[in-house]
């Protein structure tokens, strides 16, 4: 199957700034995408680039087998949900909704409106009126009911409470599974989407750190405690991330491939043994604030920070 | 679901435990792909895997075009994979939880028949 979309070694640069350096990933028919990352990573320009609203430095990319810039017939099938959607402040919900149903092909209208419902928007209020919630709503709907086989879901949250957000992931995936589609995520509450998407895409300082299909990466990394010395010693068997001490007792994130065998030796060296959460994985492989870049997105490699 | 483990692999396992606690029969349907995908709230092509998994090694099977049912023998047979597997995953941390607390051999199978007559 021919890739959606396909990035080859595209960099951006700003005024000296490298928002993207030689990025290379493709994207898989129907599948759903977790684009992650640290705030100024390089997931907006981005999907700015895959969307053809921001040209690249140097590099490729391709969507649907063609190039996006000015090409209507790659443009009337991608959607692009951004974190802060603005619209022109004259209309109301229903504009919002009557323009997205003449800009999709795919568009559902019955399904719009039960996304209204389910989002309690009112339809006739002006989007100047809306709260910040109620626009990340409108957003998301536009969203679902083009049904766009490429959409983008830039932090579409900002406002969203829970119950909404719940309502927002129950009605994706159930959409989903009607209509197979290429879906990708942009977030920072990993732990709510990491049972939903099947690829993870991370990205840091402009680098693409992990592609991997997440059911992969579950199990791959563990958290061990216990006596320092065996700590040492089970951490030997992976690459250790990250490192916290207490006295003779350490903590210790290591990422490997721990099946029963590992399990067993954890525990006979007297150690407690926790999977880790994608989001701990991603929280390790990304920047750290004290601007130390991680060290161990290669096998082997450690990185010791010791607390005080 | 629960960190650590790929979820088709817990999907599996579910659908196992719903054969051998009697909640799924041989011979009955078992919820299609999309109804599991729905109610655990994961990736539909996740809970495919987990199901083709139990499909490939002879516990479910397909009626093309209705969907997926528990194969005859399939409750026995599962039955007999897990008793293997009991003495590794309960036995052996049993015993080395034992040995750290200093509990000998004897003193355990005591427990064990105190707590069993409960």
């Amino acid at each position: 199957m021919s890739p959606v979309a396909t990035v080859t070694d595209l960099t951006k640069q700003y005024r000296g700034v490298t928002a993207l350096d030689r990025v290379s990933f493709s994207l898989a028919e129907n599948r759903i995408y977790g684009l992650l990352g640290r705030n100024g990573a390089g997931k907006t320009t981005l999907m700015q680039i895959l969307t053809a609203q921001n040209f690249a430095s140097s590099g490729e990319v391709t969507v649907f087998g063609q190039h996006p810039y000015e090409n209507e017939r790659v443009l009337s099938r991608i959607c692009f949900i951004k974190e802060s959607q603005t619209y022109p402040s004259n209309l109301a919900v229903r504009h919002v909704l009557r323009a997205a149903r003449l800009v999709y092909p795919g568009w559902d209208e019955e399904f719009a409106q039960r996304l209204v419902d389910d989002f309690q928007l009112p339809p006739q209020r002006n989007v100047r009126k809306l709260s910040r919630g109620m626009l990340s709503s409108l957003g998301i709907i536009v969203g679902l009911a083009s049904r766009a086989p490429l959409a983008f879901f830039d932090e579409p949250y900002l406002g969203l409470d829970a119950v909404a957000r719940q309502i927002f992931y129950e009605r994706l995936l159930a959409d989903y599974t009607e209509h197979p589609r290429t879906i990708v995520l942009s977030t920072h509450l990993i732990d709510e989407v990491s049972d939903l998407i099947e690829h993870v895409l991370l990205i840091d300082q402009g680098r693409i750190v992990l592609d991997a299909e997440a059911e992969a990466l579950r199990g791959q990394v563990v958290t061990v405690a216990g006596p320092v010395a065996a700590v040492d010693e089970f951490a030997r068997t992976g690459a250790e991330l990250h490192r916290v001490l207490l006295g003779g007792t350490a903590r210790a994130t290591v990422r490997g491939d721990f099946g029963a065998a590992e399990h067993n030796r954890a525990r006979s060296l007297g150690l407690g043994l926790e999977p880790a959460s994608l989001q701990e994985l991603v929280v390790r492989l990304t920047t750290q604030p004290n601007g130390h870049a991680p060290a161990a997105t290669t096998a082997g490699a450690t990185s010791k920070e010791a607390a005080r | 679901m629960e960190e650590g483990r790929p979820i088709f692999q817990q999907v599996a396992e579910l659908l196992e435990n719903s054969i051998l606690d009697g909640t799924l029969v041989e011979e009955g349907q078992v919820p299609s792909t999309n109804e599991l995908a729905a109610f655990h709230r994961i990736n539909p092509a996740t809970a495919a895997k987990g199901v083709n998994q139990l499909v490939d090694d002879g516990t479910l099977y397909k009626k093309r075009g209705i969907g997926m049912f528990v194969s005859p023998g399939a409750r026995a047979k599962l039955r007999s994979r897990r008793r293997d597997e009991f003495a590794r995953q309960y036995v052996q941390p049993l015993l080395a939880e034992a040995r750290k607390l200093g509990i000998d051999p004897a003193e355990l199978k005591h427990m064990i028949d105190t707590w069993g007559e409960n």
